[in-house]
């Protein structure tokens, strides 16, 4: 089916990119189901999955709303084309083994528990309200993922060599999540947005003490990825978009 | 027959609409869970509020529809029900009652006040079936994605703890 075209004013943007991200770590997450190590992590990689998709519903239908074309939730997230997906490229990276998930999960936690927190005193009330659901769920997706990279790291010989490389892989694609431009700036001005450099302290800490009880050691900044926000991604999402929207390009408006 | 007061209609609907039971844990009435937000009588009908207790929650659209039903077959037509996320859920909105059913099913309630989760674990949960609380979690998450799973070492069952929210 035809894609569609977004018109982007700064709010319409802003809000599709936090969808986005929730939908791409969402999807990843549910890529688990029938693969898992053990029982309980299937049923919780599938919640922490289902959390963050509820998150996208919601994001999706407000960003639907501001944009006022008639595009719903699923028309956004099942009709926009590659470039249109404004995630960062951290929550598109594949699964990889159970450490590069975790260890994803928890850079990506860590940022995102005090984000929501923080948008929860957002000018904007439906972010607000969005914000004060997703920031208990994220608190608990940061648990979870910090127990495991400890377990990991300190755990074997090989466990903890895996979950050094998946921190070396993933490292490159942290910089993102502090990264503003001109729509940041516009929203942040007028208290919509939250500025994420007032996270990164917050963050390194989190992140920090969760790798020096995992025995592991904290990367330097060196070169770090972009382009996500803008719609420049790894190779990874256009597979990811294939499965996912297979159905509704297939047989457009199908429903249960 | 004169048209029944509104307040009347509002509260026949509110206790009709309380009673649904929640899909995942039948032991509980979305009134017990705090997921019933609120019940007005508008100009087109009865307009019933209900709040998601997690962002995902996968039950939102049955209790939506359970609701229409149980208004309907009680005569009062079809209710507008609207999910609404703010204040948001926290298990504080559980009813004392709601508490005491989960333990009787087996599934140990939450705590009262409903604070911010450490960055560790260090809930200190009372197994429901015999009061111990010489516990420890198996896993973060359980059956449901409200729950989580836990074993007693006093009576060496496990259980389900609807987790604090």
């Amino acid at each position: 089916m035809t894609s569609i075209r977004v018109t982007e004013t700064p709010l319409v943007t802003y809000v599709l990119r936090r969808a986005d991200d929730a939908l791409v770590l969402g999807h990843r997450l549910s890529e688990w189901c029938g693969k898992a190590p053990m029982m309980e992590e299937e049923m919780a990689l599938a919640n922490m999955g289902l959390d963050l998709i509820g998150q996208a519903r919601a994001l999706y239908t407000y960003a639907g709303e501001a944009e006022a074309a008639g595009h719903d939730e699923d028309a956004l997230a099942y009709r926009r084309d590659e470039r249109a997906y404004r995630n960062l490229l951290l929550v598109e990276q594949p699964n990889g083994d159970f450490a590069v998930t975790m260890v994803r999960q928890l850079l990506y936690a860590a940022y995102a528990d005090p984000y929501w927190r923080a948008m929860m005193s957002s000018r904007d009330a439906t972010l607000a309200a969005i914000a004060a659901k997703a920031e208990k769920e994220m608190a608990y997706h940061l648990r979870h993922s910090a127990e495991w990279v400890v377990r990991l790291g300190d755990g074997t010989p090989e466990s903890h060599e895996r979950t050094a490389r998946a921190l070396t892989m993933l490292w490159p694609y942290t910089g993102e999540l502090f990264e503003t431009d001109s729509v940041d700036d516009s929203l942040i001005e007028a208290g919509i947005a939250v500025d994420p450099a007032s996270l990164r302290d917050t963050w390194r800490a989190t992140v920090a003490d969760v790798l020096g009880r995992a025995t592991l050691t904290m990367p330097a900044d060196g070169y770090m990825q972009k382009g996500g926000r803008s719609g420049r991604h790894s190779e990874h999402l256009g597979h990811l978009l294939t499965e996912l929207q297979y159905m509704q390009r297939t047989i457009p408006g199908a429903t249960w | 027959m004169t048209a029944p007061h509104p307040d009347d209609l509002r509260e026949a609907a509110r206790r009709i609409a309380g009673a649904v039971p929640d899909p995942e844990i039948p032991v509980l009435t979305i009134a017990d869970l705090g997921v019933l937000r609120d019940v007005r009588v508008g100009p087109s009908g009865i307009e019933i509020d209900i709040t998601p207790t997690y962002c995902g929650c996968p039950a939102m659209s049955m209790i939506a529809t359970e609701i229409e039903i149980a208004l309907e077959k009680a005569g009062l037509g079809r209710p507008k029900v609207a999910t609404v996320l703010s204040p948001a859920w926290t298990t504080d909105w559980m009813t004392d009652e709601g508490r005491d059913k989960l333990r009787a099913y087996g599934i140990a309630p939450p705590p009262k006040g409903a604070g911010r989760r450490a960055l560790f674990g260090v809930d200190e949960v009372a197994c429901p079936h015999c009061g111990s609380t010489d516990t420890t979690a198996i896993a973060e998450f359980g059956s449901t994605a409200c729950k989580a799973l836990w074993r007693c070492h006093a009576c060496r069952e496990p259980f389900d703890y609807f987790k604090c929210h």
